[in-house]
């Protein structure tokens, strides 16, 4: 095999990986919007970070190749791995100190012709 | 002494990572003092133990593909429930058993529950944790369970061949 179609291959799935990377991050950003409570927003903001970053990240190695630039991005994936779990911890627990109750039990959501009219879309 | 070895060479790995220069001796020599005095002030504060430097074994290792594995297949859940119109989702308190005793234990669990999509660990007490939930099914309570086992398994040090409890052996 060549060259080129070897390389053809890494860019496309460094491009795939990424692209992935992308839809769940915006998954996650459409979650936050969406979910009704504070501790469901958290899950999707922290979906954001486990997936998507991670996806993305790979995606950049393979696009650098064996360089300096992979080792800190793995320093970047790995650091990212053990935070962001932390601070989604910190901020729930950060919650239920304060005494913030969860929305508990079926949820749906509410077709738009449903919601009382009179009222300012939450 | 094995904890402080252990510290300076992943200190010099990680210099030598951010850095990249391998043709200024000045670089080598100012990283490898700053390398010592880091290792020399935790000697000081006494605080080069298994707690400071975990040992990382084999074992570990092979815990982090079955939680990957984990975290995609709950990134599928928790993005096909907030995506679909309907958006049907049962938030769940739920308390899940704990039978990790060392603050390592405790730590990796709890931070793969939250690592995992659709359950975040909120309060972390004696032998059991509060967790939130976005599903109702993600609380089975085997998938905690394995989970746990997995973690005591992946933390059992071979060296002392110290067994954490629950383990059932």
């Amino acid at each position: 095999m060549s060259a080129d179609v070897i390389e053809m291959i890494f860019t496309g799935l460094s491009g795939l990986l990424i692209g992935t990377g992308i839809f769940f991050v915006l998954a996650g950003a459409v979650g936050v919007i969406r979910l009704p409570d504070f501790y469901s927003r958290t899950h999707a903001a922290g979906m954001t970070d486990t997936l998507g970053a991670e996806l993305i990240i790979v995606g950049l190695i393979i696009q650098s190749g064996m360089s300096q630039t992979s080792l800190k991005l793995l320093l970047v994936a790995f650091f990212l791995f053990i935070t962001s779990p932390t601070a989604s911890h910190a901020v729930a627990h950060a919650a239920h100190q304060a005494g913030l109750k969860p929305l508990l039990g079926k949820f749906r959501a509410p077709h738009p012709s449903e919601l009382d009219q009179s009222e300012e879309p939450r | 002494m094995r904890a402080g070895i252990i510290l300076l060479v992943v200190l010099v790995a990680y210099w030598l990572t951010l850095s990249g220069y391998f043709d200024h001796p000045i670089l080598f020599v100012t990283g490898g003092l700053s390398v010592l005095a880091v290792v020399w002030m935790c000697a000081r504060m006494q605080i080069l133990d298994e707690e400071t430097v975990p040992y990382l074994h084999g074992k570990t290792l092979g815990y982090v593909p079955w939680l990957f594995t984990e975290i995609v297949k709950a990134n599928m859940a928790v993005v096909r429930a907030v995506l679909s119109p309907d958006m049907e989702i049962s938030p769940t308190w739920v308390k899940v058993k704990m039978d990790h005793e060392t603050d390592l234990g405790r730590t990796i669990f709890a931070n793969s529950i939250t690592l995992t999509p659709g359950t975040i660990s909120v309060d972390v007490g004696e032998g059991e944790i509060l967790v939130h939930a976005l599903l109702e099914d993600m609380t089975d309570a085997d998938g905690f369970q394995e989970m746990g086992e997995r973690v005591g398994f992946s933390i059992t040090d071979p060296m002392h061949g110290k067994l954490l409890p629950g383990k059932g052996a």
